[in-house]
Parts: structure tokens; sequence; C-alpha cells
């Protein structure tokens, strides 16, 4: 269990302030100013040693993603990081918390990670929802402004930066990096293809990093308190800490910061206060917000929380908004609820996630009744087979996963189903 | 220059090439949905996925880039799998009404769906119904059909320069539409029926009339511009039931413009199929040797001095050598073909071609325009600009009436002041065009209708030599023609009469003219007309001679660059009306001045004779530069509007219900003509 000297989000629950003060208080803005003097590189070499992993849910070495940029610009074209809070996973409410407690983390990491990857200029895409973030988020950035921490030369090092905040308009697909890069362009939140990636042609064209907003919370304590630290916590390839979303039917739904790698009953037991009705009433758990697969009570009571444990267990890590469902939950309603969820948010741009979205939605409407064949249950596969990985981006996937976790764990849950509604007819 | 394989075959390919463009190099078919050659890559059909070797996931050949060692599998088996259950989307919710559906036969969709696709439907729930959308008098929409490539938006957005068309809406509510209903207002509206690749966006006039496998192809030539857009007549029966574009990336790459696609249907309206003499007063039908004799009865004694010829602004080569060369055998030599009464100098080839040619206008960096508005004068034209515009960003100046462009023009003044002032080096756009290594000039015919059309036309060649636009390597000299007959006529001599008196003339032969104005024709002058439309001169005429329109012979036409290219016959002339050429010759026989010439192939070696450049098909003519125009006084007066409305500007376009249509529904203020006699 992860020990309180190493939590970085020491603000998390927001028993202390989030001005500029208290954030001073807990150690945040301290010595800015040094750690830029160690130079760009020396940033990212420092957050390469850290094995800091993308928080957004595809779990990218950020030290590697960092070191992409173009290190000078040939034709003039400026660098932008675009740091990811469009928060709309369902399941995951850990960027939310962030931003409302401990947004001077944001700030000086959106600082420090412009630095490293030598952006003057830095846009925060917030989702539209999330009001009251973007005011308190808004508000530390007056702040910082107003100190000197950033601005014209920013905390006294001689680089100028500016930081912007761009709410969205509430569409999940904006969260996709390119939908974001071309939503805050001003134009339809759809994913763009790739390559180009952002990192050679990403805002405007020019060479873009996007973050997930927790990663680049976490940058300046690497930075404090050196790389090695963080790599020391959690097992091989999945350092750090990491903040769980734990939602769903536990005694004690919270935000819990932990170490990669804790066991997944352990978060649930001794953070969220046990499932309800204790772990024998446990039926399946979604582990990384809702576009990865369930996960079955007998995996739950072994699997550790990591981005390649969760891969093993044909699942993943994804947002780690974890999803707990106890007995009394009608587990094919929930994903077909998922399924509408991923027919709602497709953007329509590519074939198979646009059409492909309504019809798996539409036969799981049918399954929750029973009301289909047994067929159409390894037809309902196959379809998101014909979705998953046809697409631009990964809503297609995303749309497919909680299909076929369900079928891979509950299908007999289907067909008794199935022949139960045929039973009804025929009486 | 990467060097890959794809299905086992090695290709090398530019940089920047596509997979797809390569597989087509190679001749692999790769189905497609949302790509096209000459629109901005979406890749969102999905339907191009093919195999890459090292890649885990089925790659969208029409987006990624060709890399050096690439091994590219287009029937793998997962490249197979991938397209099938693309298509079975795409189908999910494509209500299948094939057989209702005009797209039927040449649809990309049922095509592939059968090349590609599941032999049947596994989709049991409801399908999707979408509103059709208004989009004027040309494109007929069903948009249940349609599967959200955004073709049609993208060629608004990059060709057409009309923002009218958009994706609405999200995931599987996405419609096209134009949000606001409104139609779509552009000369180049028909292309997407073209580009639309099911049934979504078809023919309004054309629809339910005919089926693709029923209908005879010939390749031809369009006549109702200057730019020789290159066209294929689809014909059934001895009727013409559709125009469609053909490739020709020198002059209309694969667009054609509203006008040259809708206006068939004035082909069949007020055709003239009978030779007609007037007798006591009243043009009465007569037989061919009625009409013949009436002419040679009229005629014998006149002095040739005493007649005048003039062509029209879609008569043939062939037609227009014949007529010259009996009506010199006859001692005539007031030509003319310049019906709309612009004045320049013709003797210089160089002062009346379109030197740049079209598709040089790709490589020029800032463009004048004068007297012009190549939107309604010569559409592709304009498409070509706009599409040098959108790559490069260039300056584009206009002199002469206000009009609306699709890219950003600098307005830079009204009349030939302004072009003084910009031949002496000075003026707004005077910089842009120093600065600018391949400077264009455009002189249109707005300029040149007028008394002082010689002295304007020498100033804009002296604009043309300040500017350095005539070099070794370069001319961006243009003059834009309005007529598809004029450059021809004028290759051939059929010029330098005086318009003010030859109406006056004894007799009048008219060829393919409607322009001359009847009140102006002498009280006892006898009007000969032959044509083929009972219009404007038909009425005045003394005799009428049916010919053939364009559709409707085998005939040369020269472009406002000098192009020389041919039409082909597609169906017979109505009745009695023969091909003009013919029509000359046998005249010509009776006036007992028979010309030397039995068929086309002679009539065509004629062509050769008078100007080699005849010989020289499908290839922009190249003039040497000489000195041109007359100095002189040029009138303060504004440049005018070469074409008033971009939809009627001949009589087969005037008797065409579909263009009056668009009139009333594009041109402001327009009363439509009336159709037909």
């Amino acid at each position: 269990m992860l020990q309180d000297k190493d939590r970085i989000f020491t603000n998390l629950y927001g028993w202390q302030g989030a001005d500029l003060k208290s954030a001073q208080a807990r150690g945040d803005w301290s010595g800015t100013k040094d750690l830029m003097a160690k130079g760009h590189d020396w940033i990212i070499e420092e957050v390469k040693t850290s094995e800091l992993r993308g928080r957004g849910g595809a779990g990218f070495p950020t030290g590697m993603k960092w070191s992409f940029m173009p290190k000078e610009s040939k034709d003039g074209r400026p660098n932008y990081l675009v740091i990811n809070a469009d928060e709309s996973e369902p399941g995951t409410c850990k960027d939310r918390d962030i931003i409302r407690h401990e947004p001077h983390k944001i700030v000086e990491g959106a600082l420090l990670a412009s630095y490293a990857m030598r952006a003057h200029a830095c846009y925060i895409y917030i989702r539209g929802e999330f009001y009251m973030e973007a005011m308190a988020l808004q508000k530390a950035i007056d702040e910082a402004y107003a100190a000197g921490l950033i601005g014209k030369n920013a905390s006294g090092s001689g680089w100028d930066f500016d930081l912007y905040l761009h709410r969205g308009a509430g569409a999940y697909i904006c969260g996709e990096e390119t939908a974001l890069l071309n939503s805050l362009e001003g134009k339809k939140g759809q994913p763009r293809n790739k390559p180009p990636f952002p990192a050679g042609a990403g805002l405007y064209a020019c060479p873009t990093t996007v973050n997930n907003i927790e990663t680049i919370a976490v940058v300046p304590e690497i930075l404090r308190r050196g790389g090695a630290w963080f790599a020391s916590i959690g097992p091989e390839k999945n350092r750090g800490t990491k903040v769980f979303c734990i939602s769903g039917h536990v005694n004690n739904p919270c935000n819990v910061e932990e170490a990669l790698g804790v066991p997944l009953k352990d978060l649930i037991e001794k953070h969220a206060g046990g499932v309800r009705g204790g772990w024998d009433n446990l039926l399946a758990i979604i582990p990384g917000g809702s576009s990865t697969r369930l996960l079955p009570r007998d995996v739950c009571d072994t699997i550790t929380m990591d981005f390649d444990a969760l891969r093993g267990a044909w699942s993943g890590l994804g947002t780690a908004g974890v999803i707990v469902m106890d007995k009394s939950t009608d587990v094919v309603y929930a994903i077909a609820r998922l399924a509408r969820f991923y027919w709602h948010e497709s953007c329509g741009q590519c074939t198979p996630c646009r059409e492909g979205t309504g019809w798996m939605y539409r036969i799981m409407q049918r399954m929750v009744k029973g009301e289909a064949n047994i067929e159409e249950i390894d037809m309902l596969l196959d379809i998101g087979s014909e979705i998953e990985g046809h697409t631009i981006c990964a809503h297609g996937d995303a749309s497919a996963w909680p299909i076929q976790g369900l079928i891979k764990h509950f299908r007999p849950e289907m067909e008794k189903r199935i022949l139960e509604y045929r039973k009804r007819l025929v009486a | 220059m990467p060097k890959l394989t794809i299905d086992g075959m090695e290709v090398t390919v530019e940089p920047g090439t596509s997979i797809i463009q390569a597989a087509e190099q190679l001749g692999i078919e790769v189905p497609r949905f949302c790509y096209h050659d000459k629109l901005s890559v979406p890749a969102n059909c999905r339907m191009c996925l093919v195999e890459v070797e090292k890649s885990p996931k089925p790659v969208a050949s029409c987006a990624m880039p060709c890399a050096d060692g690439m091994n590219v599998f287009t029937k793998s088996p997962l490249a197979q799998k991938a397209r099938k259950g693309v298509m079975e989307m795409l189908l999910v919710n494509h209500p299948l009404d094939c057989p209702i559906c005009d797209q039927g036969g040449e649809c990309d969709l049922q095509d592939q769906a059968v090349a590609y696709g599941f032999d049947r439907s596994r989709y049991r729930e409801e399908k999707r119904a979408v509103k059709d959308k208004e989009l004027g008098p040309l494109v007929k929409t069903v948009m249940t059909r349609c599967i959200h490539c955004t073709r049609c938006v993208r060629f608004g957005d990059e060709i057409a320069g009309v923002d009218d068309m958009g994706v609405l809406n999200r995931g599987e509510h996405l419609e096209i539409g134009t949000y606001v209903e409104q139609m779509v207002n552009s000369e180049l509206s028909g292309n997407l029926i073209d580009v639309c690749p099911v049934g979504a966006l078809t023919s309004k006039p054309y629809a339910f009339t005919a089926r693709p496998w029923e209908l005879r192809k010939v390749d031809s030539l369009d006549v109702f511009d200057a730019v020789g857009s290159n066209i294929r007549i689809d014909t059934r029966g001895g009727a013409v039931m559709r125009i469609q574009p053909r490739l020709n990336e020198e002059v209309n790459e694969e667009w054609i413009s509203d006008k040259v696609r809708f206006s068939w249907d004035g082909l069949k309206q007020g055709r003239l199929d009978t030779p007609y003499v007037r007798k006591d007063g009243k043009l009465q039908p007569a037989s061919w040797g009625e009409a013949f004799g009436a002419i040679a009865d009229r005629i014998a004694g006149l002095s040739g001095q005493k007649m005048a010829a003039v062509v029209g602004d879609t008569a043939d080569c062939e037609a227009i050598v014949a007529l010259k060369d009996l009506m010199t055998a006859l001692g005539c030599n007031a030509f003319e073909c310049r019906t709309d009464g612009a004045q320049f100098d013709t003797a210089v080839p160089a002062g009346w071609l379109f030197n740049t040619t079209i598709a040089g206008l790709e490589d020029a960096d800032a463009i004048l325009l004068v007297g012009t508005n190549p939107r309604t004068e010569a559409a592709l034209v304009n498409a070509r600009i706009r599409k040098t515009w959108l790559a490069k960003r260039i300056k584009i100046g206009l002199i002469g009436a206000q009009c609306d462009l699709n890219y950003p023009v600098k307005y830079l003044g009204a009349g030939a002041e302004t072009l003084e002032e910009l031949a002496a080096g000075k003026g707004a756009f005077a910089e842009v065009l120093k600065g600018a290594k391949n400077p264009v000039i455009i002189l249109g015919m707005g300029a040149l209708r007028r008394a002082d059309g010689m002295a304007i036309h020498a100033l804009a060649r002296k604009v043309a030599e300040t500017y350095n636009m005539v070099r070794e390597d370069w001319n961006g000299f243009n003059l834009l023609h309005t007529a598809a007959s004029r450059v021809g006529a004028l290759m051939l001599g059929f010029t330098g009469g005086n318009l003010e008196k030859m109406p006056s003339a004894q007799m009048l032969y008219l060829l393919d003219c409607d322009d001359v104005p009847a009140d102006k024709i002498g009280k006892d002058t006898f009007v000969i007309y032959q044509g083929h439309h009972g219009d404007k001169a038909a009425a005045r005429a003394d005799v009428i001679l049916p010919g053939a329109a364009y559709t409707e012979k085998n005939a040369t036409y020269v472009n406002t660059e000098g192009r020389v290219q041919t039409a082909r016959q597609a169906v017979f002339p109505p009745g009695e009306a023969r091909e003009d050429w013919k029509i000359i010759r046998a005249l010509s026989e009776l006036l007992a001045k028979t010309l030397p010439y039995d068929d086309i192939v002679q009539v065509r070696a004629r062509l050769a004779a008078v100007n080699p450049a005849f010989a020289e098909v499908n290839q922009p003519l190249k003039a040497e530069w000489k000195p041109f125009g007359a100095e002189g006084k040029a009138d303060k007066a504004p440049f005018a509007v070469a074409v008033e409305n971009f939809y009627q500007t001949d009589s087969v376009t005037r008797a065409s219900k579909t263009m009056a249509a668009c009139t009333a529904s594009f041109v402001a203020n327009a009363t439509p003509a009336k159709t037909g006699t």
C-alpha cells in the first residue's frame, strides 16, 4: 500500500484550500525556476527515468512522447502542448478532483512540460460540463499569472509561457487527441487520420503533444523528487502512483491515489469500504472505465491494477475507473447501457463505428429481454470484430470491447434469457 | 523514391504517394468510396483497407503514404474480411432500393457490394430514414441512400468554392445538408452527381428517363463556352439523354459546368427540321431544292461585294471554312465572327489566345482579371484559378464590373483608367505583379466589346510587357473568349468585316448566328439563316437552311487556348436538317462554285491547308509574341459584363427548360428567356 509520504496529490479530497498560497504550502511552485534552469532535455530525461506512462488510458511512455517533439523549428512553426481535460469516460472522475483541488499542480506541470518541449503556449481543453472545475482552474491560472509564475519570463526563468483554458461543448469523442485538436481549432470534433501524428502536424498543423491532465499534474513532483523516486514505486514497466476512481456497488465510492500494481481486492476492501454485501456478493468489475472489458469475480480475486497485468487478463487499466457490480446487477442491461453510450457518442465519421455501434446497441437491447436468437450472440461478436481495428480512432474498439467482455464471461446468462423469453412466448 | 511491394509486385513511386495510388499504378483495384483523386482525403469510408506487413491492424490505403520496403497485401484474408465488414456496415442503413434508384447500374455501392460484400444482410433492426434536401432544379436528393463519404461536401468546399453543404449531427444521426435549407448556387453543382458514389445525389432533369446500360456513349465536345470541355454524350434511340464530363486534365479535368451538363433538353425544343423560304412575306416550309433555288434566284447577278457572311458562337470550323470558301468564290470579302461587337487586333494570334493555357494557370502566382468574370464566362477556367488559389493562396486582382468570385479578389477599379495606371507601373496591384514570378493577365470580352477595344488591347499588352509576363519560358497574356467558334474562325481568317455595315448588305449569310440585331438588318437585305434553332435570327430570315447542333455532327472546334478538338456525332439531326458543311457544299454546287471537297477528311485537309495549326489536334496553339492593338485614347466608361446570365447564352440554352429553371432560381432579378420560337 502506498505510503503517505509518496503521495503526490496531497489535497485530492479538498481538505485544504486550492488557492496559490495553500498550494505553495503543500510544495507546489517550489524551485520551479531551478528545475527549468536544468534545461529542456534534463526534464525530458528525468521523465524518461521515471518511466511515467500516460494516464489517459493508452499508457504510452510520456518521456518518449515528449522526445518526439522537434528540438528546433526549421520552418518557423511553433511547438504546442495541449492538455486533455475532457474527462468523459463513464466511471472516471479523477481529473475532476485534480482540477478542483490541485489546480496549481496542473499549471506548474503545464509550464514545466511546455518548457521541456520548447512550447511557449499551452492549451487546456476542459470538458464543457465541468463548469465549476473550469472556474477553479481559471482561478489558478489567473493567480499564477498575477504572481508572475507564468506569463512573460515565467517564474523568473526567462521563458515566456502562456496558458489558455478552452471549454469543450460536451462531446465524448473530443477526448480523443486529434478530435480534441480539431475542436480546439474550431472545427467539427472528429478524429483525424494518422499519420501525420500530432508531434509532426497537430494543432494548426504545428508540432503538438497532447497529454492527459493527470500526466501533466504529476510532472512537477517527479522533477522535484527525481525520476528514480517515481520509478521505485510499482512493478516493472508500470511505475508510479495513479489516481483510481472506485464507483458502483461499494460501501465507500472514492478517488484514491495508489501505487500501480495494487491488488484490485485491496483497492476495494481498503479504500472503498468493500463490496456492498461483502466480497462474495461481487459479480464483476470493470477495471478501467467503461471501454475496458469487464472482469468476472474469479479474476478480481487476484488481479493487480497495472497496465500489463490487466492487459494479460484481456482487459485494460484504461483510466483506472473501477466500476464494481454486485450480484444485484443486471449485467446484460449494464453493458447494453454502455453500448447505448458508444452509439450516442460516435462522431459518425467512419463507417464501421457509425453504423456498427447502433447495430450492436439494438441487438443488446433485445438481449436484455432475451428477444433474440442464440446465434445472434456470435453475430454480435462478429459485428464487434468488424468494427474493432477498422476505424480512424479507438472509439470503434472501445464500443466493441465491453460487449466482447460480456459475451466471454456471461454467455450462459445471455443464453438463459433467450431461452426463458422463448418459453414465455410459447406459454 | 520509396520502393514497395503490393501483392507481390514491386513498384517505385514518388514520395508522398498513397498506397491506393501506388496500387492504381500497378493496375490493382482497391475499392473506395470517400477517396477521390481531385479531393482531399478524409479516409472515412474505410473501404480501402489493406493489410500492411508489420501493422497489426488493416490500414486505410488512401491515407497511408508509401514507405520504403512496405509490403502490402490487398487481397489477403485480413484485408478481405475488413472490407467485407465495412461493406456490411455501409449497407446497414442503406435502403437497398436499387430497382427504383437512378444510380442503379453505375453505382459504386452496388458494384462493390457485389464484388466485395456478403451475399445477404444480417441486419434485422429498423433502418434510419433521412429527410431529403432541396438543392435546386438540378440535383435531386434521396438522402436515405447517403453513405456519408462527404465527397459532395469536399467538392463544394474545395472545387466549387461554395461552403453551403456540410455534415450535420453526429454518429448515426449524421446527415449531409445545408443546415438552413437552401439551394446550392454553384455553376459546377452538377458535378455533385458525379462525385456521389451512391444514389443520394442524382440528376433531376434525367430522373427516371433511362438506365445506364441502355445508353450509347459518344465522346464529344461542348460548345457553350470557349473552354471546349470534353464531354460524353449518352444517347438512347435518336435522343440525347444526358451529358457527362470526360477526363481531360489539360482542359476541364473531370468537371463540367451546369450549362454544359443540363442544357441538352434545349436540343429537343424549337428545332428547325426543314428548310423554309419566305413567300408572300411569310416563312413557309420548303424542300432543299426550293430553298437552294430561292437563293440561287436571288443572288444571280449580285456582286460579291454586296454580300456579307457572319458566323455565330457555336459554328464549327468545317462549316466556317466551307462558308468562307463559297463566299470568297462568289466574290464576297465581308466576313466577321465577333458577333458580340468585340474589338481587338486579329492580326497577331498571341493577342487573342489564352497563351498561358488553362492547365498552365496552376503555375501562376498572381492573376490580373480585366473586364472578365471567369465564373460565368468560362466556369472551368475559374475552377482552375480557384484551384491555384487554394494551393498557393495567390493574389488576384480585378479590373471591371464587380462580380462574385469564389476566391478572394482585390478590386482595383472599374475601367481603362485603372489599367492605364497599372501599365504605367502605378497602382495598388503593381507591387504584387512586380514581385510575382509567373504573373498572368486575363483579358475578357467585357473590356473589348466597345469602340476603343483596340486601345484596350494595346494597353493590356503594355501591362503584360511592363510586368515581364511574356518571356521565353512563360506567357502570361490571355484573352478569354466566350464563344466556342471564335478562335477557330479567327484562325481561318473569318474576320475583318465591319459589323455596323454588314447587316445592311444586299445578301447576308448567317451561320449559327443569332446575335445580329434584327433592327440593324437592312429592309431589303436577303437573309440566309443556317442554324439549328428557330431563335432570334430565324424570324428575320428569307431562307432558312436547317443545320445540325453540336451533338449531331462530326465537327472541329478550337477552344480559347487554340486547342483543336473534335466533336463526334451522337445522334442524327432532326428531319431534313443536315450537317452544316454539307449544306454549304450542296449549295455551292447549285451556285456553280462547287467546293473541292466531298467528305469530312477532305474538309479537314482543307482546314489544315488554310491554317496548319488544324493538323495539330488536342494541343494549345503556340503563338509568337508581336506587338498588337492600336495606341489610342481609352474611354473612361467602366468595362461591361460579358455574360449577364450564365445559364442562357445561345439558342440551345435559351430553348432549354432546365436552364430557364436555373435562371429563375439562381440569377438575381432575371426574367428567363422564353423558350423556342
